[in-house]
């Protein structure tokens, strides 16, 4: 009984270290993800973006010369400590500061049950998608609060938009989940990555392809990225739900958006890219796969930095019926196809080879379709 | 080429509105200038509709996507706009009133900041309002000098309008590509003009310097990479299915209204009325050059977008065949009493010096008792300029007709229905500056 | 399995944890300068008209509404999605009737005209 305790606490010490790695890897991986975006961005623009701050305090780092921006991220966190925090007259002072620790909160906790390798997670729990779907809904009391508490207008615009988008969308990313639990047989998250095994023809984005275009699309909308980024949409609301905040509080928002998109990225590869899975490599080494993790991570994240920088926003009825009249009813029928041919022929490859030939043929239309302009 | 002006404008019919109508309007414009504010709250909660669940926002004076300092009052219903009340008059300069105490050419600076996207169509407006009021003629270099300067300050206004337009539906890259060949252009004005944005350059009876070859040269290869990048924005935009939905459909008015409201230039076009100033009145050096007018009927944002886009491209063929044609000689009257003289004779002659001195001091000396209207084709629509005289240097009246404060009248036309985020692409659409709303 | 979710549980002090402490130290740092020209709402540079507190539109609620009638029955679909295998075609059938019924009541919310959006 002492040895299953003392072999209790020592798997528990492992989690909570990796925990602490987790965090670590996270919060500085928000950092760089928004200088990443800024250079990303300025790349698209034919720009140069940050490229000034280095660490020429530390004489070790001199050599960097600040040439490609690297301390920018910290000489952001560092000015954004340093503000004044405003908070407007009547606003509700309470409700005003536990916004952003909601939306933090809820940004944060999510990555608890992704696995980064084999057996490799910070809490491996057998119902890990419900609590993914369960935290993440959490996420719009934070906007809607912030929106509320601030007692501006555009701010409450803005956290109405936004949970209207918010509660819409996780309609069909429900429904897309449904598919993946129904094809993987499992709502633990190890063993969603493990059925999908080291052969991409099995990763859910082949045997659902259609799953995940809903998913990425509700993801794109769950974590207010553009093209979906009504709640802040700043040509029209100036800064949406955090037009009233300041300093610390609004470097929380900040923080919690660009989590949110990370731990996004990191559902949708471990739902749909085949999560730790090396590409033919069944065995592979722990850090072989936390490295595969990583870049089809990055990769995704290239993918939502991309499509902010190159598409306009919806509009607010464009984005509901979007939302209700075409991806509900695309992801109810999505998810009756794959149950039936689960049921029907008791595997998935017919959905991998009708998925592929689909494909094919889109590229195909695409190249052979004349592009023409639409008054010409 | 030329075609009579009556062709766009007599063959509609006049606005179907009786006595009582036009009476009710009115009293209800009056009603909404006194107090703008209060025509626009919602019953307070007393006395209201106990489901009353509107709310009024201000949209402005400062707001990222008024272009400037425009105020719009909004009274929403969730996302939709149930009446919106434009209001300008935050960058009031009193252009009009200071135009009385200046001469002629000391005017000129102050219509630089009037629509300070294309400072030299407003020079040149003014002067050749003031050619007309003198009879004077400029040279023809100069006038294809000016020709080609307002070309191209049409593709550098047209491009702001463009990059801010597609901002405002939050596409933000555009913003910065457009932005790069407004750079170019800012340089083809410092090697034409001396200066990058207020240029100030046309003067009363040609231009202040003479167009050099290494700026038309400059020019020239300008040109020929500005079309390929319309081309590629083009390809951006044109069929982006989310930026398509945005603009089609989007604050419509018919063809009569738009004439109604004063409309004209590009938000005229973009409703189906065929009336370009430059083929149909031509002045300066448009009756030379082969060029077409878009027009599209929808009236809708859509429409008023392909008409600038395509607008470009016309200017760009316009430039190409002035530069190609561009006459020998000088590029200002060689006249005392109609211009000014050059630098040189000023510092070198007795004659030049009084005939400057006289210019600056006097000013021209302009018919007592005349008035006259001149407008041109600006790139925001008609910017007419209209002179009375007393005969001494000064206008005893001058009155600035500018596009922009007629096309901000149709605001509430075009957004009352629609959703806030439509408010914003109707703004941009109609392509406002407030430099020249204001005045 | 209760122990299965002690790391959860930490993590979700630790994130609460952070926050604050992130909180207190802006709040610590930053200067303190505040007027009442500072302190005043944002409304694009004048005063603000009317209150922002006020009734919101009917239209959100609406969408609240469907949310929950939809939510809880995508909500019933995880429990059979993860014994499909085992119902075989009795549970496919069940659930196309479900589905069925579904569209049913979200065909009459089209065309009542509660997924307009103008």
């Amino acid at each position: 009984m002492n040895a299953l305790a003392l072999l209790l606490v020592m798997e528990l010490g492992d989690r909570f270290a990796l925990m602490g790695v987790v965090l670590g890897v996270l919060l500085t991986a928000v950092a760089y993800t928004v200088y990443a975006e800024r250079r990303i961005a300025a790349f698209i623009q034919n720009r140069t973006g940050p490229d000034r701050v280095g660490f020429d305090l530390i004489p070790q780092l001199k050599f960097l010369k600040g040439a490609i921006g690297l301390g920018q991220p910290l000489a952001d966190v560092i000015k954004l400590l340093m503000k004044e925090d405003v908070v407007p007259e009547n606003a509700n002072k309470f409700v005003h500061a536990l916004a952003p620790l909601i939306s933090l909160f809820a940004a944060l906790t999510t990555i608890a049950v992704v696995p980064y390798a084999k057996g490799v997670a910070i809490a491996d729990v057998n119902i890990g998608i419900l609590y993914i779907l369960a935290i993440t809904s959490l996420g719009v009391y934070g906007i809607t609060l912030s929106g509320w508490a601030s007692n501006s207008k555009y701010s409450l615009l803005g956290g109405l938009r936004s949970s209207a988008q918010m509660i819409s969308y996780e309609l069909s990313m429900g429904l897309a989940v449904v598919s993946v639990v129904v094809l993987t047989n499992a709502l633990n998250m190890g063993e969603i990555v493990e059925s999908q095994t080291s052969n991409p023809l099995n990763w859910n984005v082949c045997r659902n392809l259609l799953g995940f275009i809903i998913f990425t699309t509700a993801a794109f909308a769950e974590t207010n990225r553009a093209p979906f980024d009504l709640p802040e949409a700043e040509q029209e609301l100036v800064g949406g739900y955090h037009t009233e905040y300041s300093s610390m509080k609004f470097a929380l928002f900040f923080l919690a958006e660009y989590a949110n998109m990370i731990v996004a990225c990191t559902v949708i590869v471990t739902l749909f890219l085949g999560g730790y899975q090396v590409p033919f490599w069944t065995d592979a080494p722990w850090f072989v796969q936390v490295g595969a993790f990583i870049t089809k991570t990055l990769f995704m994240m290239f993918v939502f930095i991309w499509v902010r920088w190159t598409l306009p926003r919806f509009k607010y009825n464009q984005l509901m019926d979007l939302g209700w009249k075409f991806m509900l009813p695309l992801g109810l029928f999505n998810l009756l196809i794959v149950a039936s041919t689960i049921v029907i022929f008791g595997n998935s490859l017919p959905l991998s080879i009708l998925n592929l030939v689909l494909v094919a043929l889109c590229v195909a239309g695409s190249f052979a379709a004349k592009p023409q302009s639409k008054m010409a | 080429m030329t075609k009579n002006i009556s062709d766009g404008v007599e063959t509609l019919p006049l606005p179907q509105l009786d006595e009582e109508e036009r009476a009710a309007k009115r009293k209800e414009i009056y009603a909404a200038l006194e107090d703008r504010d209060v025509t626009v709250q919602p019953a307070t909660d007393d006395n209201g509709d106990p489901l009353e669940n509107s709310m009024v926002l201000n949209m402005g004076p400062q707001h990222p996507a008024t272009h400037g300092v425009l105020r719009v009052v909004l009274k929403l219903d969730g996302e939709t706009v149930e009446r919106a009340v434009p209001e300008l008059g935050y960058l009031h300069r009193s252009m009009e009133k200071l135009a009385e105490n200046k001469t002629f050419h000391e005017f000129m600076p102050y219509t630089d900041r009037l629509d300070y996207m294309s400072p030299y169509s407003n020079n040149t407006a003014l002067c050749l309002a003031v050619e007309k009021l003198c009879g004077i003629t400029a040279p023809p270099r100069a006038t294809y000098i000016r020709t080609i300067a307002c070309e191209i300050a049409r593709i550098s206004s047209h491009l702001l309008w463009m990059g801010t337009m597609v901002m405002d539906a939050g596409a933000i890259t555009v913003f910065l590509y457009t932005f790069q060949e407004r750079e170019k252009i800012y340089d083809v004005f410092d090697m034409l003009t001396g200066a990058r944005f207020t240029v100030s350059h046309c003067r009363v009876g040609g231009v202040a310097s003479d167009i050099s070859e290494e700026c038309a040269n400059y020019i020239k290869d300008w040109l020929k990479v500005f079309k390929k990048k319309l081309a590629e924005w083009r390809g951006l935009l044109d069929r982006n299915r989310i930026w398509i939905e945005r603009v089609e459909g989007v604050a419509v008015i018919s063809k009569e209204d738009a004439i109604g409201i004063g409309f004209s230039g590009p938000n005229l076009r973009g409703s189906g009325v065929d009336f370009d100033l430059r083929r149909d009145v031509p002045y300066m050096a448009y009756q030379n050059f082969e060029f077409n007018v878009p027009v599209y009927e929808n009236g809708d944002c859509l429409a008023r977008y392909f008409v600038r886009l395509e607008e470009m491209a016309e200017s760009v063929r316009i430039i190409e065949q002035a530069l190609k044609q561009l006459p020998k000689g000088d590029v200002r009257v060689d006249d005392a009493k109609q211009s000014f003289p050059w630098k040189h004779e000023v510092y070198h002659s007795m004659e030049g010096l009084i005939h400057d001195f006289m210019m600056t001091d006097t000013g021209l000396q302009p018919p007592a008792g005349t008035e006259i209207y001149h407008a041109i084709e600006a790139p925001k629509g008609e910017l007419g300029f209209f002179i009375q005289s007393d005969g001494t240097g000064h206008p005893w009246r001058l009155k600035i007709r500018s596009p922009s404060f007629c096309s901000l009248q149709a605001l509430p036309h075009l957004t009352e229905g629609g959703m806030i985020a439509d408010v914003v692409v109707a703004i941009g659409s109609i392509d406002p500056v407030m430099g020249e709303a204001d005045k | 399995m209760i122990e299965a979710y002690l790391p959860i549980f930490a993590m979700i002090v630790i994130a609460i944890v952070l926050g604050v402490l992130l909180l207190t130290l802006g709040r610590l740092l930053g200067p303190k300068r505040s007027n009442s020209e500072k302190m005043s709402t944002y409304e694009s540079g004048i005063e603000p008209v009317g209150t922002a507190k006020a009734r919101i539109s009917v239209k959100y609620y609406l969408v609240a509404m469907f949310f929950i009638i939809f939510d809880i029955e995508v909500i019933f679909m995880y429990p059979w999605a993860v014994n499909l295998r085992e119902f075989g075609v009795s549970g496919l059938v069940s659930m196309i009737t479900f589905a069925l019924l579904l569209l049913v009541g979200y065909f009459y919310i089209l065309k009542k005209g509660g997924l307009e959006w103008n």
